[in-house]
């Protein structure tokens, strides 16, 4: 039975959401749309089978949303931030650079949403991570001191998504 | 629907400085990508809009939408989540050739990225 239902539907969740998604985009409740959005829900979920991805379990929901809070709070930071240096190009000497830092993180699942944290705020791009060395490597648009941004995220994301992604 | 629905005031003026606050920083980040001195500076800048600017955006267009009670607001939440989504993993891919291609061709990119800087 449940290697039946494996068979089907080999990620639940994803077809679950792939089915409320595909309803909410057409705004339509009519059988078509069903059909169609449990097509998707069917089908699309056999691509993510390909990927073999690592399975994801998340602990301290508490965690997770202080850790929403902050991405929040230094998007909010960095885009006032960036937003000064484009404006004032020439005012002030600034340093962009590369910054190693190490990290304790291994889960995949947690890198990448490291990675989507980092990149998606402004003022600095994930650049690479060696697994074997546990060295992230960013770049900074406005690098001052590196031992700080070693220190923020570590203490600022890596303690608290090592807590979620245990 | 309507073009225009009729908002109070408070609320038209609401909107349109979320729309309008929306639209500059994102014309901002669009004016350091064209500003800044390298590559790796020039990725960082589109992530203005990206971030806020569309947040903003959406924002007023949830305002609009709710207040002129036309429909569920729930398309821009899920616009947000892809635009979230989506750019880091392009911001990414573009950083890594760069810093790939660099290595290839013998620069350092540590040593590139500073040099261009001054």
């Amino acid at each position: 039975m449940r290697t039946l239902a494996r068979a089907i539907l080999p990620y639940p969740l994803v077809s679950l959401g792939l089915f409320a998604l595909w309803l909410l985009l057409n705004q339509s409740l009519s059988p078509g749309h069903l059909v169609l959005g449990g097509l998707v829900a069917l089908i699309a979920p056999r691509g993510l089978l390909l990927l073999e991805p690592p399975p994801v379990r998340l602990s301290r929901p508490v965690a997770i949303v202080r850790l929403g809070w902050r991405v929040f709070v230094d998007i909010v930071r960095s885009n006032i931030a960036v937003t000064g240096i484009i404006l004032r190009l020439k005012r002030r000497e600034r340093n962009a650079g590369f910054v190693a830092i190490p990290l304790k993180l291994r889960n995949a699942n947690a890198l990448a949403v490291l990675g989507t944290i980092i990149t998606s705020t402004p003022g600095t791009v994930w650049v690479d991570f060696d697994s074997a060395t546990g060295l992230l490597r960013i770049h900074v648009l406005d690098l001052i001191e590196e031992a700080d941004w070693i220190e923020t995220i570590q203490q600022r994301y890596e303690t608290l998504l090592l807590e979620i992604f245990r | 629907m309507t073009l225009a629905v009729h908002l109070p005031l408070w609320a038209a003026i609401l909107v349109a400085a979320c729309v309008l606050l929306g639209a500059v920083l994102t014309l901002i980040g669009t004016v350091g990508l064209l500003r800044l001195g390298t590559f790796y500076e020039r990725v960082h800048a589109p992530t203005l809009g990206t971030t806020l600017g569309t947040g903003f955006i959406l924002i007023g267009s949830m305002l609009y939408f709710s207040l002129a009670g036309e429909r569920l607001v729930i398309h821009e939440v899920l616009i947000a989540l892809f635009v979230t989504v989506t750019t880091p993993v392009s911001l990414m891919l573009l950083v890594r050739a760069a810093d790939y291609r660099d290595r290839l061709e013998g620069h350092d990119p540590e040593a590139e990225a500073e040099r261009s800087a001054s």
